[in-house]
């Protein structure tokens, strides 16, 4: 099972101000293991997607140079209080993870 | 010991019963996300393996497909001017080119300089924040892909302790 992903949303009039964070490791392929001083193979976030009510909205291509536990801040314009948005993400060994949230109401 | 066969049965039945709803609640939450596997499916088979390969900004923007880009003053980068750790460099983009529909970071000085794109379809704003590694101190490129044309922003980073190896 992969790390989970972390949303936090905040709207401001018909802004959506999404904050995500994402357990993954991001390997480059260029860190040593501290004990058994062997490169720890390359492990990264190739393609994360969001959604809002199940159409895409942001499209992201990364390399191995996203940090670890990767942060995305974002913003969707035309959201809504209820509104659902979803992330998603697949990684360079076909592992993926997603999670969904509802839009909170104006604060 | 008829008891213990009564005991166990009763417990199997709890557990059957326990695992049943489990099963039910790992179902629903499957599916209640299968519906975003699709698209990123066929996201991912666009990825730009060529330009992230690339060993200089000049070949990754080549093949990116970013064609003359020019310098702008309405991409604003916001990143530390000295970064302590390399492997978390905060940067924020924000573009005021109207119709943006991608941005693209190049850290100059890293091993492959493309560390990252971003396309905005219908509904976001060109805006993104996130966090990268840089190896060394050295310029970031940001690129704005905006009505056809391409648009550029460079900062200096200055970064104490790189973070390639991370």
């Amino acid at each position: 099972m992969p790390d989970p992903i972390r949303m936090r949303i905040k709207l401001t009039d018909d802004v959506a101000d999404v904050r995500v964070l994402i357990g993954h490791p991001m390997e480059t392929g260029l860190r040593k293991d501290a004990k058994t001083g062997e490169l720890v193979p390359m492990h990264f976030i190739e393609t994360v997607s969001a959604t809002l009510n199940g159409k895409v909205v942001l499209e992201a291509q990364w390399s191995r140079a996203i940090a670890r536990n990767p942060y995305l801040q974002f913003r969707i314009r035309g959201a809504k209080a209820n509104d659902e948005i979803g992330i998603a993400w697949i990684d360079n060994r076909g592992e993926t993870n997603s999670a969904k949230a509802n839009v909170p109401p104006p604060s | 010991m008829s008891w213990i066969t009564s005991t166990s049965t009763e417990r199997r039945g709890t557990m059957n019963r326990l695992r049943r709803s489990l099963l039910k609640v790992a179902t629903v939450g499957a599916s209640a996300t299968l519906g975003l596997l699709a698209p990123l499916k066929m996201l991912a088979a666009l990825w730009p393996a060529a330009a992230f390969e690339a060993k200089t900004t000049e070949e990754a923007l080549k093949a990116a497909g970013v064609i003359d880009p020019v310098a702008s003053a309405s991409i604003a980068i916001k990143a530390p001017e000295i970064a302590e750790n390399g492997a978390q460099v905060p940067v924020e983009i924000t573009s005021q080119l109207p119709g943006t529909r991608s941005i693209y970071i190049f850290v100059d000085k890293n091993p492959q300089p493309l560390a990252g794109t971003f396309e905005f379809r219908e509904g976001a704003e060109p805006f993104v924040s996130t966090r990268i590694k840089m190896g060394e101190s050295s310029i970031l490129r940001v690129v704005v892909q905006s009505d056809g044309k391409f648009l550029m922003a460079t900062r200096e980073v200055k970064v104490t302790i790189g973070g390639c190896g991370e």
